[in-house]
């Protein structure tokens, strides 16, 4: 019954932890691991129902506050790093090398 | 109706907690309402008392019995978390005291690196003295961790403990671009590890329907280790963990994080989240996952061979000593991988814990001295870091270099330093549980880290010192402390370790609380 949630939810975390690896624009791979954090929230409700407990419910909320606070966080560095370099992409950022 | 229950909360036993996240607090309203020139002056107390009463009330506590999980069993102060606690406080009045040497950072992060924008914050002494209720806030992050006894208070304390720390890498006041690339890969690599953790979170869940440590363990018992949901789930969690305490294959954010950050966030980061994501591995391997054994256990030993070798090796080949520290790091979490595979019985793991315990303690304290000696070592261009500088340094600066000789010894873990020790009694305990070749490949790779270590030490005092080699900056009050403090505590828990190992065996008596 619940299979399909997981399977999407599943499906939508491997797309995000494939997306940061293969995409170059710092905001977008950003926003890949957004999606691999609503994957886990997917996940989250998905258990709830399944187990009948509102735990996961309780979880997914927090997960939420926490993405929301790493967002602010992540684009001040993104943007700081932009507004230096005038370019997001990870490929530019290439001076740390030994 | 149902009612909801009040939680109960035993204020007593998570007093350090609400003491530095109540600092942390306080300290943003200063910088709402402050005016600019009295804010130092106000943060600087505020933030090593409440550091310093957070570590007497840690010491209280421990003398306070018994020992269990509070706050409805989300927040677990035993024997092994009341140590931790207070290894990361002392370490964090050590880093603040190096943070507050003003000139590491930048006067105003917004304004773009050459502008004029930049010199007129440089000609205005701008300071950012946001730092201090950031790194409070990382700190009362570290503290929850190895002491959060669920995995949702875990998944929360790990980002208390990273979000701060990746703006604070981004705030270096020299070699800016190089410091704000550190903060961005330390931020995306970061969040994708915290994803995986919380996905492992989320599986665990399916498992168990409960995210409890006690909970996971006796669904455990109830599934067996052939569950597919169960053993994914170890595994992205295992992952996030790994990440944080920078095992190989996870390693490569640890070097270009720690040669762009501030040199002091550098030492923060070396010692207390290491100790804090150590504690916090420990509980979730041993008491969540503890009936799961014979499925992390093999993994893990790979996992510490790579990690080891990754370390040593590559640190051969390092030619930045910040660089070169943070492959000494890496080598560093191998040996300490090895500690926490080796578990057996309660008398095996106690002997395991006490020896990772008193290990982290030595090293904490021996990176935050190696990182305060690198703050000294500057030339035009700020810190002078490539290793071709310092040489002859021992010509120059006998004192300086020596110290800096003992901390590299004591990583190394020559006797009488205490390096040595900790080594010597993970070693044994790896060795009490049967795991023989790790031990063998623990010695060889710390065989090949002395190698680099002493390398340094060779450069230091039997090369010539440049004719344009950098200048030693005369350290402040506050450096000179903290590295007199690092070398006492090396040379102490090297000579009469007895103190200190006795406290770590009482903390390990009683092991993880279930």
């Amino acid at each position: 019954m619940t299979t399909h949630y997981l399977v999407l939810s599943a499906l939508l975390f491997a797309i995000g932890a494939i997306g940061v690896l293969v995409r170059r624009n710092a905001i977008v791979v950003f926003m890949c691991v957004e999606l691999m954090l609503n994957a886990c929230n997917l996940a989250f409700v998905t258990f709830a129902r399944q187990h009948g407990n509102l735990d996961g419910q309780i979880i997914a909320f927090f997960v939420m506050v926490v993405a929301a606070a790493e967002v602010v966080v992540g684009l001040a560095i993104i943007v700081t790093m932009f507004r230096t370099r005038r370019s997001a992409s990870v490929d530019d950022a290439n001076l740390l090398k030994n | 109706m149902n009612q909801i229950e009040p939680p109960v909360i035993e204020y007593a036993q998570v007093a350090p907690l609400l003491v530095v996240f109540g600092a942390a607090v306080l300290g943003v309203v200063v910088e709402a309402f402050a005016p600019r020139y009295l804010r130092k002056a106000i943060h600087m107390p505020l933030t090593l008392l409440s550091l310093a009463g957070a570590f007497v009330l840690t010491v209280w506590q421990a003398t306070q019995s018994p020992h269990n999980a509070a706050a409805m069993g989300a927040i677990a102060v035993d024997g092994p978390t009341l140590f931790v606690w207070g290894t990361i406080l002392v370490l964090a009045v050590v880093s603040v005291l190096l943070i507050s040497d003003e000139d590491h950072f930048v006067g105003q992060a917004s304004a773009l690196p050459g502008s004029a924008e930049e010199e007129e914050s440089i000609t205005a002494r701008a300071a950012h003295t946001e730092v201090y209720p950031l790194v409070l806030f990382a700190v009362g992050g570290m503290l929850l961790f190895p002491a959060s006894n669920d995995l949702l208070i875990m998944f929360v304390a790990l980002e208390v403990m990273s979000l701060p720390l990746y703006l604070l890498c981004g705030l270096a006041r020299r070699r800016r671009l190089l410091s704000q690339e550190a903060a961005m890969k330390y931020f995306l690599l970061g969040a994708f590890s915290s994803a995986f953790f919380l996905f492992g979170t989320a599986l665990l869940y399916g498992v168990a329907g409960t995210v409890e440590f006690r909970g996971i363990a006796e669904a455990l018992t109830r599934v067996g280790g052939m569950d597919t949901l169960l053993l994914a789930g170890t595994a992205t969690l295992g992952v996030g963990l790994l990440f944080k305490i920078g095992a190989a294959p996870f390693q490569a954010w640890k070097p270009d994080v720690y040669q762009g950050a501030p040199t002091p966030v550098t030492a923060l980061m070396a010692s207390g989240t290491l100790v804090a994501a150590f504690g916090g591995l420990l509980r979730v391997f041993w008491v969540a996952l503890g009936g799961l054994e014979w499925d992390w256990k093999p993994v893990l030993w790979g996992v510490a061979i790579l990690t080891m070798l990754v370390g040593a090796i590559l640190a051969i080949t390092q030619t930045d000593i910040k660089r070169m520290l943070a492959y000494s790091s890496i080598a560093h979490a191998g040996f300490l991988l090895v500690g926490v595979v080796a578990v057996g019985d309660a008398e095996q793991n106690r002997e395991a814990l006490t020896g990772l315990l008193f290990y982290l303690v030595a090293y904490g304290i021996a990176t935050v001295g190696a990182f305060a000696v690198v703050t000294l070592v500057r030339d035009a261009g700020g810190e002078a870091n490539h290793l071709s500088r310092w040489a002859g340094l021992g010509k120059r600066a006998p004192l300086l270099a020596g110290v800096f000789a003992l901390f590299l010894l004591a990583f190394a873990g020559i006797p009488l330093t205490s390096g040595f020790l900790g080594k010597y009694a993970i070693f044994a305990a790896a060795g009490g549980a049967d795991a023989w070749p790790l031990v063998i490949v623990a010695v060889i790779a710390s065989a090949v880290a002395a190698f680099f270590y002493v390398r340094v030490i060779v450069l230091m005092f039997f090369s010539d010192p440049a004719a344009d080699g950098p200048t030693i900056a005369v350290p402040t009050v506050s450096t000179s402390i903290v590295v007199a403090l690092a070398a006492a505590a090396t040379v102490v828990l090297g000579v009469i370790p007895e103190p200190v190992l006795n406290l770590a065996s009482i903390a390990a008596e009683s092991l993880f609380v279930r």
